[in-house]
């Protein structure tokens, strides 16, 4: 039975692959999704089936131009024009896009050298604080008390800084990753779990308590407002000249607001891709996959293990701190709320989901987790909202939906969800939705020395046990 | 021997764990260019030793000199840089990584790349990359393995295996190489291969070879000097003739007693193994 299953998903996937098949596939799902969308832009089966279209263009055979140009079209196009029907998508997108940045550093860390971090968010709340204080009021408010701006307070810097405060995130997080780093040589699995999972909290409870003798934070109430980069009326007149007829309506420069941190974000995601793919292929990638498989040896093949840790955790750290400049500028609000244990444990969840180790993977588990957590879970729980305002009842065994109890409203046991999807996981699929390969080179010998292969396994366990190093 | 000819000089070396004295005031000298044996009852202190000199451990006492440099105490990636290598008694390759990168791991402290050339993919960098690969190929083909290079090295055969680890060696180009136990595990016509295979090492590459063995077929016969330890000290050292009568040698691995009958020899030490 389950074979025969086997067997029919490999004929679907072959002829799926089959010619000009994949483009009329991808192509017909993308408009077909985007078209449904574009009709009622509150469904969420035309969104995950717009989503799923463009996904399936990684997946599928084709020429390497046409999966350019399929995913150029989505995500210049197609997607803002949806995110400006509905504004809802857009924020999802910004999410995963957000998010995806996040569990990609992660994984340098976690997947990559195999370095458990519990404490992430850390960096993601240095970065989103950095620009949460120079771009908000709050410099002028140090000797104030938490919540009382005087009238008129002017802000400290200009909004357009904005941009560089990006790069200034990448900078600083990197810094306190480099100082996480150095206890972290010192110990090794599980006390290092301990000690990043302590990090994480120092992080927040300094957030928390930084209100005082100066001001620096706002305390447990958050910084707000935050300025965003500006935004010219001539922009926006100038997207609405060419989007208006697609749309169906002008954009209001709040709505485009949106677009231009979904761009940033893209464009700072597609950065980290690039980072990650190629750090991965160079011999830091490797040394932090020989230091994840056997410390040891790795130092003695001259693989400076501490110095490639600390840039582990530096360049993890640098992609969260991006991430978070870029958050608390299209917030406009940081508090220390954002940046909880559990937060942190989520992008861990989507590392491991997606599978550890595995950019594309990772990517996906980011997908997946925000879109559960975001619109699957949250429609359902508005679904059954709406059915106990109705008198709609199931008939057989009498029930009304009315009586039905708030306690089993899905966005209250989210993590509910979450943990038992987490546990089928580990059972049936440990390494992930798309587990880490590694690459195949283009080697010039194919041929086989049958020596080798011939060479019975022999390994008899008692010489590799071995007592010495 | 003149000191300029000398690859190894280790005086006086002492290296304690709690109240075990592992090596204790060890002497050894090595001329380049010679494939030298350390052999010894298990627990004799060879693998510590061996790991004094390759960084792994720090000797409490005494000095290594390698090429006219003080070597000990320092971290192994560093004596690596100076083309030490090693493989391992319990093979310890990066089993979820292909042959072929096992091998470029191997030439780490070969690779003058940096993360910002990786980044930007200088043409620098590409055409360093492809070599790399290329040697790993040749380093391959050298050792014996051909068409596994993308293989899991973890997939491999026992014997497949030891020669990924030598390989691995090999890419950081050594001058001295540190062979713990390389022929264990391996059959007859294995380790007749392997001792081959050390050989041209040193023929064709010029290489140094210090090996720490059991086989004492494979030692007896590939040696030119056999170190012989015991209880950490040095209880011997000579050419295998030497070593195949000496009575200290035939007590150390039979027990006292034993060491009584003439002609012990090779044979009665390959009954102790």
């Amino acid at each position: 039975m389950k074979t025969k299953l086997r067997e029919r998903m490999r004929e679907l996937a072959a002829f799926c692959n089959k010619g000009a098949v994949p483009y009329w596939l991808t192509g017909g799902l993308i408009t077909l999704g985007f078209i449904l969308v574009y009709i009622s832009p509150r469904s969420i089966p035309a969104f995950l089936l717009f989503v799923g279209g463009a996904s399936l263009s990684y997946f599928l055979d084709m020429k390497k131009p046409a999966k350019l140009a399929f995913a150029v079209l989505v995500a210049i196009v197609l997607v803002p024009v949806l995110g400006a029907r509905n504004i809802f998508y857009l924020e999802v997108i910004f999410q995963i896009a957000v998010f995806s940045a996040l569990a990609l550093g992660l994984n340098i860390v976690v997947g990559f050298s195999g370095l458990l971090n519990f404490g992430y968010m850390a960096f993601y709340a240095v970065g989103a604080y950095l620009w949460a204080f120079f771009g908000s009021q709050q410099p002028f408010l140090l000797h104030e008390i938490p919540g009382t701006a005087p009238q008129g307070t002017p802000f400290f810097l200009a909004p357009d800084w904005f941009y560089l405060f990006i790069f200034l995130g990448i900078i600083v997080a990197a810094i306190v990753g480099l100082i996480l780093g150095l206890p972290v040589l010192r110990v090794r699995g599980d006390y290092l779990a301990v000690i990043t999972l302590a990090f994480g909290e120092i992080v927040r409870q300094l957030l928390n308590n930084l209100d005082k003798p100066l001001n620096l934070t706002n305390g447990p109430q958050g910084i707000t407002p935050i300025q965003r980069p500006t935004l010219t009326p001539e922009v926006v007149a100038f997207f609405n000249r060419i989007f208006e007829p697609l749309v169906g309506r002008p954009v209001t420069p709040n709505q485009f607001y949106n677009i231009l941190f979904y761009l940033i974000a893209l464009f700072v995601v597609i950065l980290v891709i690039v980072i990650t793919f190629r750090l991965d292929d160079s011999k830091i990638g490797r040394a932090w996959t020989a230091i994840r498989e056997d410390e040891l040896a790795a130092g003695a093949m001259g693989i400076p293990a501490n110095k490639l840790k600390l840039g582990a955790f530096a360049v993890g750290a640098s992609f969260a701190g991006a991430m978070g400049v870029l958050f608390a500028a299209s917030r406009t609000f940081v508090s220390p709320e954002s940046f909880t244990f559990l937060a942190s444990v989520n992008v861990l969840t989507m590392v491991i989901l997606g599978g550890i180790g595995s950019i594309s993977g990772v990517i996906v588990g980011a997908v997946v987790v925000t879109i559960l957590n975001l619109q699957v879970l949250q429609s359902i729980s508005l679904w059954l909202a709406a059915l106990r305002q109705s008198d709609a009842f199931i008939p057989i065994i009498n029930f009304h939906w009315k009586d039905l109890s708030n306690q089993l409203d899905p966005s209250k046991y989210q993590r509910l969800v979450f943990g038992i999807i987490l546990v089928l996981m580990m059972i049936y699929r440990p390494a992930g939705i798309l587990p880490a390969a590694r690459r195949k080179r283009e080697l010039k010998v194919h041929a086989k020395d049958p020596e080798v292969e011939v060479a019975e396994p022999a390994s008899p366990a008692g010489d590799r046990e071995g007592k010495n190093v | 021997m003149s000191d300029a000819n000398l690859i190894i000089d280790a005086r006086e070396v002492v290296k304690r764990f709690g109240g075990l004295t592992a090596v204790n005031h060890m002497n050894f000298t090595m001329e380049k260019g010679r494939i030298y044996s350390i052999i010894g009852p298990n627990g004799a202190g060879k693998t510590t030793f061996f790991n004094t000199i390759s960084g792994l451990y720090k000797p409490e006492e005494g000095t290594i000199v390698y090429e006219g440099r003080p070597i000990q105490g320092m971290a192994p990636e560093k004596i690596t840089a100076l083309h030490v290598a090693r493989t391992f008694q319990n093979i310890r390759l990066f089993g979820g990584m292909t042959v072929v990168e096992n091998i470029l791991v191997g030439a780490y402290t070969r690779l003058k790349q940096n993360a910002v050339q990786a980044v930007l993919r200088t043409r620098a960098f590409v055409e360093q990359e492809k070599k790399a690969e290329k040697r790993a190929e040749e380093l391959m083909e050298y050792v014996g393995l051909r068409g596994v290079g993308n293989e899991l090295a973890s997939s491999l055969p026992y014997g497949g295996q030891r020669r990924v680890e030598i390989a691995r060696a090999l890419a950081s180009e050594p001058k001295l190489l540190l062979l713990d136990e390389p022929t264990a595990g391996m059959n007859p016509s294995e380790s007749e291969d392997a001792m081959h295979l050390f050989r041209r090492l040193r023929d064709e590459l010029g290489i140094t070879i210090l090996l720490i063995e059991h086989d004492m077929k494979v030692v007896m016969s590939i040696s030119e000097r056999i170190s012989v330890m015991d209880y950490g000290e040095k209880i011997a050292e000579g050419v295998p003739a030497e070593i195949a009568r000496n009575p200290r040698v035939i007590e150390a691995y039979l027990g006292r007693g034993a060491a009584g009958g003439e002609g012990a020899g090779a044979a009665a030490m390959e009954v102790a193994r």
